[in-house]
């Protein structure tokens, strides 16, 4: 369990490269999100991505330069929000492994400690309060296996949901399953990923939810592609937009 | 052996790889282990029982007087015809006597329950019953020497007297058990004994009759050990 | 029929070929989800759950930190005992040792209990050559063995069959064997078949869970009996287990059986614990006259060389991560072609086999890390492929022992590509130039691209990065009087 710092005024927005390619709208609605809990939020524009690619294809060396160009945009000590549960995984636990026992370890540590993912820093910082302004409707969430098993996010994206009071939350079966994604193991192993994108699709399907959430879009771009492959209406959203939508914030 | 012996030459390449590997040493950890415990011997003998009967033993108490009327009882529900029996403790080929030997001290009203019925005493090699034994014998009985409350576990200690093969080969295992040799976990056990002050041959640890789930995951009794296994519990507290 | 696999370098041919059969994913769906229940159920309390991992991943740590002590601490009591210490660096001196004490007594068969480190030696195949049979008696094993197959689990080796599979299998192989699903019937008819294979049987294998120090004794944790059958009616034992087994203290025993039934099969305690610590003695009954112990290499050391890998040791081979793994769930153990499949036998093949034959294990996983979730010595095994991955496109670093087939998976083209990531990830202006143009490019994206689209559409970027549309909202802001 991590102990969570006392809400700030400033915090850095790390919006991750696939939500800057293929969802930025997810981007702005969570820096809208944000700056609703009254915090200034920056926007560094020389960010590129976290260097998780070449980290779990094994190019530790070439990652760790990614790795340190990133920890040098963020010069002040306020905290990285960061837009997607691997990409945070990333930043606070793997950036600390791959420089142990470097020079810079305790520099990059405290890097690592003031990074969190969107919404644990949104229930657990912000102590946000959602105010639901839509209508009945029924929602399923994917939640990436580094949001649940590295960061421990599943909880604090489920009490967002929760909070909104004319949302069910549908459980799927075998929620705690990978999607399939997992980067390049979607591409290197492309029959295997295929079964698990098939089965969670299928089983998201099941629940006749009206939306389906994830706070990674990793995991999107692998199950909407699955979805729409299939000819299925439903489509995954970035939590951040559903949030926001829900409130009136857009 | 020789200094040229393939096992010596693998030793010495194998010990010498793992200390340049240079392992730094660990002090013993001081974490808690999180093993059921509980002084109060009812609660124990409940354990135990509940223990044993999830694990499909059947579980019988009783007063230290009806230990040979159970035990004719037992073997007329379980149809046993032929028994095998351990032999009158011989305490001088007891390697530790205070501990081991303690435990057969029913032999007597064991010998008075199986009075009406064969019964072989194993008492010779085991080549010498050997096809006897696995073919022709219903059941075994045997001593325990200690239960574990916290799985429901008989632990025997096997001897001379109680040689391994009698709770293992008969189709039913009879075990007697004194309530007060319950303990509360088998770490409980092995550190008030000092277990590791001195090993005997074989010690084991009993917990129901044999089964598998290796067949599509239903669980099926009587692999290859006992299919039944009948506890009798004795009152002595 | 054989589903057994060439080897993990067909690993994709075999992940596909297991993939289309609809029976084969039914068996293994319902095995995994059985043994997950079965585990989740066992551990009820998640306080404990934590606490106990913690015990038993620290009792792991240290006794591997005193590995070479304890390996010589354990042949000087075992020798005091009576059991007789046999050390080999590989398969074939683990055999050789073997089939010289079979062939000291003259033996013709030896019964086996279950005993994954046998079939990493493939034994039963070297000791056929001699002419002595090996009989598995493990009723998953035994199953296997009439099909000619190798096991596909590390702890339920039939896992891939179902009841109406296994009869098929014994009316193909036995004398007046009447085709039944009953599953008492199919033990039964197991039992009977092995009965008299105890009785007469020179020799009895069998693996070791844990092995004591402290006071030379051989653990060994089961159900079925089978166990204690082939390691107390021959006249011979021979025990052979990987050199990591050995624990220090007889007091590191309990939490490890403790956690390990629990994680393997949900049981809160096996049917049997036999602890082993010496031959018959003098005056004693039965039990085997001569007891020996083969401390096998295989790779270990190897593994023991890098202070991170060395976690990979610490296994007590529950299973529990193949249980849990959802690629494991869908492809089963054949196809992996290892002796041990799943999470586990990705990070161990490699030291055992080198990574050229299984580099592509080591891809084979999406890092999910519902292994290291589960795992009851808490080895890190996402982490552990990482790092592999990384030793299969480097060369080893000047002052370790480098891994066999390291930097074999190196890939001029990929790192190629990988240097162009990097430069963009590290250099702003080509990121940004590289995301604007595949914004651009967004009407003309390919259909097809690669694997990618042979279930999903190909991804299409929006018409602006965040990175653009976060400068138009500034600049209205700006704008703003």
């Amino acid at each position: 369990m991590r102990i969570y710092p006392a809400k700030p005024h400033t915090v850095y927005c790390y919006g991750t490269c696939l939500v800057d390619m293929f969802d930025p709208e997810a981007g702005l609605d969570a820096i809208h999100l944000l700056e609703l809990q009254g915090l200034k939020v920056i926007f560094i524009e020389k960010q590129t991505c976290c260097g998780q690619p070449a980290y779990s294809s094994g190019y530790t060396n070439e990652a760790k330069r990614v790795a340190a160009s990133q920890m040098a945009l963020f010069t002040e000590p306020w905290p990285v929000i960061v837009l997607s549960g691997s990409c945070g995984g990333m930043m606070h636990h793997h950036y600390r492994r791959m420089f142990q026992g470097d020079n810079i370890q305790s520099h990059v540590e405290q890097f690592c400690d003031r990074v969190f993912e969107l919404t644990e820093f949104l229930v657990n910082v912000c102590r946000i309060k959602l105010e639901d302004k839509g209508d009945l409707t029924s929602v399923v969430m994917h939640t990436s296996c580094a949001a649940r098993r590295e960061m421990n996010v599943h909880v604090t994206a489920t009490q967002l949901l929760n909070q909104l009071c004319n949302v069910a939350l549908q459980e799927h079966a075998y929620e705690s399953e990978c999607c399939g994604f997992g980067g390049t193991f979607a591409v290197r192993h492309p029959a295997i990923s295929q079964a698990m994108v098939e089965d969670k699709t299928h089983h998201l399907l099941e629940t006749k939810s009206v939306a389906l959430v994830s706070a990674d879009w990793g995991c999107l771009l692998n199950i909407n592609g699955a979805l729409e492959y299939q000819g299925q209406s439903m489509k995954g959203r970035h939590l951040a937009s559903f949030l926001l939508e829900r409130i009136g914030g857009k | 052996m020789s200094a040229t012996d393939p096992s010596i030459l693998a030793k010495s390449a194998m010990l010498s790889r793992l200390r340049d590997a240079k392992p730094q040493a660990m002090a013993k950890e001081n974490l808690r282990y999180p093993v059921w415990q509980d002084n109060d011997k009812q609660l124990q003998q409940q354990r135990f029982m509940a223990g044993l009967s999830a694990n499909h033993a059947e579980v019988i108490c009783i007063s230290s007087l009806a230990i040979a009327d159970t035990i004719e009882k037992v073997l007329i529900n379980q149809q046993c015809k032929h028994v095998i029996l351990g032999s009158a403790c011989d305490h001088t080929a007891c390697d530790n006597v205070s501990y081991a030997c303690r435990k057969g001290e029913f032999y007597p009203q064991i010998l008075e329950g199986t009075r009406d019925i064969n019964v072989l005493v194993f008492d010779t090699d085991v080549d010498e019953i050997k096809s006897t034994l696995f073919n022709d014998i219903d059941a075994g009985i045997t001593h325990s020497l200690a239960g574990i409350a916290d799985t429901g576990t008989l632990v025997l200690w096997p001897d001379r007297a109680e040689p391994r093969t009698l709770s293992l080969i008969p189709p039913c295992h009879i075990a007697l058990i004194k309530r007060s040799a319950i303990v509360s976990n088998f770490a409980e056990l092995m550190a008030e004994k000092a277990w590791q002050q001195q090993m005997p041959t074989n010690i084991v640890l009993i917990s129901g009759p044999s089964k598998t789930a290796d067949i599509q995951q239903t669980l099926a009794y009587g692999a290859h050990g006992p299919r039944q296994l009948v506890v009798i519990l004795i009152e002595d507290m | 029929m054989s589903h057994s696999s060439a080897g993990p370098e067909h690993f994709h041919a075999q992940a596909r070929s297991a993939l289309g059969d609809p029976q084969l994913r039914q068996n293994f769906r319902g095995a995994m989800d059985y043994l997950q229940d079965k585990r989740k159920s066992a551990f009820f309390d998640p306080v404990e759950e934590a606490q106990l991992r913690d015990l038993s991943a620290a009792i792991r740590q240290r006794c591997l930190s005193k590995l070479p002590q304890l390996l010589e601490q354990l042949e000087a009591n075992c020798t005091r005992n009576g059991i007789e210490v046999h050390w080999a660096e590989n398969d074939k001196e683990a055999n050789d040792i073997i089939a010289s004490i079979a062939q000291r007594h003259n033996a013709k068969s030896i019964v086996k209990g279950k005993s994954m480190v046998s079939e990493e030696i493939e034994l039963n195949h070297e000791m056929a050559k001699l002419g002595i049979e090996c009989l598995e008696s493990d009723m998953g094993e035994y199953i296997v063995q009439l099909d000619g197959d190798k096991p596909s689990h590390i702890i339920m080796p039939a896992i891939h069959k179902n009841k109406q599979e296994v009869s098929d299998t014994f009316a193909l192989h036995l004398d007046d064997f009447e085709p039944t699903v009953d599953v008492d019937e199919l033990i039964q008819t197991g039992r009977s078949h092995l009965r008299q294979k105890f009785h007469d049987a020179d020799i009895g294998l069998s693996g070791v869970n844990f092995a004591v120090a402290e006071t030379g004794t051989l653990c060994l944790v089961e159900n079925e009996g089978n166990g204690r059958m082939c390691t107390t009616v021959p006249k011979v034992h021979i025990a052979i287990t990987g050199i990591e087994k050995v624990v220090e203290f007889l007091a590191d025993v309990p939490p490890l059986f403790n956690v390990l039934t629990r994680s393997a099969t949900g049981q809160a305690v096996t049917t049997y614990f036999n602890m082993i610590s010496s031959p018959r003695k003098n005056g004693e009954l039965d039990g085997p006259l001569e007891v020996h112990l083969v401390l096998l290499d295989n790779g270990r050391s190897q593994a023991y060389q890098d202070e991170e890998m060395r976690k990979t040791l610490q296994c007590i081979r529950c299973g529990a991560c193949m249980n849990h793994c959802p690629v494991y769930t869908r492809v089963g153990g054949h196809a992996y072609g290892t002796v041990y499949p799943g999470p586990i036998g990705q990070i161990i093949s490699p030291h055992i086999m080198g990574l050229e034959k299984t580099k592509d294990l080591v891809t084979a996983s999406s890092l999910c890390g519902a292994c290291g979730e589960v795992c009851p010595v808490r080895i890190p095994i996402p982490e552990m492929l990482q790092r592999l991955r990384t030793h299969a496109k480097n060369p080893p670093k000047a002052d370790i022992m480098p891994l066999k087939g390291q930097a074999s998976g190196a890939s001029t083209l990929e790192s190629w590509v990988m240097k162009g990531f990097v430069l963009a990830a590290t250099s702003p202006k080509i990121y940004h130039s590289a995301t604007w143009s595949l914004s651009k490019l967004n009407a003309f994206m390919p259909n097809h691209i690669g694997p990618w689209t042979q279930c999903r559409t190909s991804p299409k970027p929006a018409d602006k990065t965040l990175h653009q549309l976060i400068k138009i909202r500034h600049k209205k802001k700006s704008d703003k009087p």
